[in-house]
């Protein structure tokens, strides 16, 4: 009722500054949007930070800089972004195969994508680890031959990353290379580009934006991942260890607070991260939109 | 330069796009391959540009075979339908492309670049637009653009695939008066894809007319429009009246109605179409006239410098219409005498009528006018 009167309001009297819009529930959709999100996100998030807020300053620091913490950190964020830039170039290559060419089953490779979505990521991390395992199938060679140790190492973890993240990668960019006219392709050869000059100038720039959402979900979720990584790390302190793990083994002690200690240096990295993709991938979309 | 193409097939699947296409593009002149979609005239530019490959047959430049070369190589500047700019660029860098993607030994400086980049704007008398991004441009500046671009390499042959068929009538009539001044100018050979006969005739030095993946006429806009060579580009070029009959010793008998007409050298007898323009049927309204085909009128538009009646035909001395259409063309002064209105019966007796054998003629099969059908459209008129 309420709703209706302002909007007779609006008709014979428009306040100044109030805007008849076309798209009407503005008010109702944000509103919506606004609570849901402070439910669902933000209500736990700030829970951390108050928890976290019954130490002290120099208790905090203590317990997020030990070696251990450290070593974790880097491990879990390096490791994520080396992960995410893997994805991003197989990705975007394994898109392009799904686009581009024709061959007997495509569709079959097109729903293996999703695997790592759907599969339970202790399973992905157990059969990891029988592969790559000194006496697995890939694993006796690699390590037995090369003696590159994958499984019970750093190297591990990465491999876990790339796994569970490949899907990012692909389905962002997969509904841009759909949308791509070849006519602007070969409009670049008729000018005389060379193949790497087309992708280079003329492709590149229209995917990037899509590519950046894609590594910063493949990194978002790398940075989360527990299931897969746990089985295949070996979780040797100072080596392998990632910082989920860190959080769940003082959870394991009862050590709450510090485990949201953690837990809220993670955050502000992941959150400082992400935002520097979105600035990136804004101003990427913003050169290729031209206007708006 | 000159282009020669020589027996090009194509097929897609099962279906022949080009089926032994022979032509010779003369140097400085500007060609349009005209026909209905689907007649094979994309196929054959992207086949000259180097686009696509023909399945057989050879694409000389200049004399030399080009059939292995890539696009890069041919060295052809190629316009598509959809402008396809690069809308992550400015109208300036969409210029300067081509000549930024040269071998650093040829590529010119950038203060080379950047004059080139003007003058071509110049030319195309957008400048002003150089640092605007292509989705800030009306239709027909992001074609001058595409054209602009094209022609930033400098080079051998301008090929163009339906450049105005985009845009609007006012805009598509400015931009091809506007090509043609500027081939004038520049006299680089180009050929350009059109199914608008009226864009082929206006703008070329001659037309090539297609269908079904053969080629019907070649000539200056002239020849074709004035001595058709082919029922199809009877058909095809402007809008025609189309009878059905067979020659017989007193003219032209169609269906039930005989139509006054001299003998040609056409055997008694035989089987013909018979073409008729709008301005070469004339009404007859006296009710005694017993010649001609009878037709019922069904509209009088009287604007303009002519006038058109448009009529539909009539059964064998009954009342009841069968869907034939007319079109007749008239001065306002013979309207306003005859003084039609509609619902009036009267017969149609033309003053020239331009007779086709009707080969493989099978009674009352349209398939045997397979020919006709992709261009129905265009022809008004058709009596069994």
């Amino acid at each position: 009722m309420a709703l209706s009167q302002s909007f007779d309001l609006n008709i014979r009297k428009r306040k100044p500054g109030r805007h008849h819009s076309v798209l009407p529930g503005f008010n109702l959709a944000l509103g919506y949007t606004l609570v849901y999100l402070s439910l669902i996100v933000l209500v736990p998030i700030a829970a951390v930070f108050i928890r976290t807020a019954e130490l002290s300053f120099a208790e905090f620091w203590e317990i997020v800089t030990a070696p251990r913490v450290v070593a974790s950190y880097k491990l879990s964020f390096g490791a994520s972004l080396i992960a995410a830039a893997i994805n991003a170039v197989f990705g975007l290559m394994l898109a392009w195969v799904l686009v581009r060419y024709s061959f007997p089953g495509k569709r079959i490779v097109d729903a293996l994508v999703d695997l790592p979505f759907a599969l339970p990521t202790a399973v992905a991390g157990i059969a990891l680890t029988a592969l790559y395992a000194r006496n697995g199938w890939i694993g006796q060679y690699v390590e037995g031959v090369l003696g590159i140790k994958i499984a019970f190492a750093p190297a591990g973890v990465l491999v876990a990353l790339v796994f569970i993240g490949l899907p990012f990668v692909v389905r962002t960019v997969q509904p841009i290379l759909e949308d791509l006219e070849t006519e602007l392709e070969e409009a670049a050869a008729s000018l005389g580009a060379r193949r790497w000059q087309t992708f280079r100038y003329v492709l590149l720039p229209i995917l990037l934006p899509a590519l950046l959402t894609g590594f910063a979900l493949a990194f978002a979720r790398a940075v989360g991942e527990y299931g897969s990584v746990i089985f295949i790390a070996g979780n040797i302190p100072l080596v392998s260890e990632i910082t989920p793990l860190i959080i769940i083994t003082k959870l394991e002690q009862y050590d709450y607070v510090g485990a949201t200690a953690v837990a809220v240096v993670m955050l502000v990295f992941s959150f400082v991260l992400l935002l520097l993709i979105n600035f990136l991938q804004a101003w990427s979309s913003r050169s290729i939109g031209g206007s708006r | 330069m000159s282009i020669e193409v020589r027996n090009i097939h194509k097929r897609f699947g099962d279906f022949v796009a080009l089926n032994d296409i022979s032509l010779n593009f003369e140097a400085g002149q500007l060609v349009a391959l005209l026909g209905p979609s689907g007649c094979g005239k994309t196929t054959l530019l992207r086949i000259i540009a180097g686009l696509e490959q023909a399945d057989s047959g050879l694409v000389t430049l200049e004399g030399e075979d080009a059939s292995d070369a890539s696009v890069r190589e041919r060295q052809v500047g190629f316009v598509f339908q959809h402008y396809a700019l690069f809308k992550h660029m400015t109208v300036f860098d969409n210029v300067a492309f081509g000549m930024r993607m040269k071998p650093r030994a040829q590529r010119p400086s950038k203060q080379q670049i950047k004059d080139k980049v003007h003058e071509l704007l110049n030319l195309v008398q957008l400048d002003w637009l150089a640092d605007r991004y292509p989705s800030q441009l009306s239709g027909g500046q992001r074609q001058r653009i595409a054209l602009a671009r094209a022609l930033a390499v400098e080079p051998r042959v301008l090929l163009l695939d339906e450049p105005f068929g985009a845009l609007d009538a006012k805009v598509r009539k400015e931009l091809r008066r506007w090509l043609r001044k500027l081939h004038d100018e520049l006299h680089i050979t180009s050929i350009f894809v059109t199914h608008d006969q009226e864009e082929a005739l206006e703008v070329a030095d001659k037309v090539v007319l297609m269908d079904h993946g053969r080629v019907e006429q070649v000539g200056t806009p002239e020849e074709v429009y004035n001595h058709p060579a082919t029922p199809f580009v009877y058909s095809f070029l402007g809008s025609v009246n189309l009878f059905h009959g067979r020659v017989e010793e007193d003219g032209l008998r169609v269906g039930s109605h005989a139509v006054p007409h001299a003998q040609d050298n056409f055997t008694q007898g035989s089987e013909v179409f018979a073409f008729v323009r709008p301005h070469e049927l004339q009404i007859i309204t006296d009710a005694g006239q017993s010649q001609g085909v009878a037709a019922k009128v069904t509209r009088v538009l009287s604007f303009g410098v002519s006038a058109r009646v448009e009529l539909e035909g009539l059964e064998k001395d009954s009342h009841t219409t069968n869907d034939q259409h007319f079109e007749v063309e008239l001065t306002q002064a013979q309207v306003s005498e005859l003084a039609l209105v509609a619902g009036q019966i009267v017969r149609l007796v033309p003053s020239k009528l331009k007779l086709f054998d009707r080969p493989g003629y099978v009674p009352a099969d349209s398939a045997s006018i397979r020919g006709l059908n992709a261009s129905s459209d265009k022809v008004i008129g058709k009596v069994l």
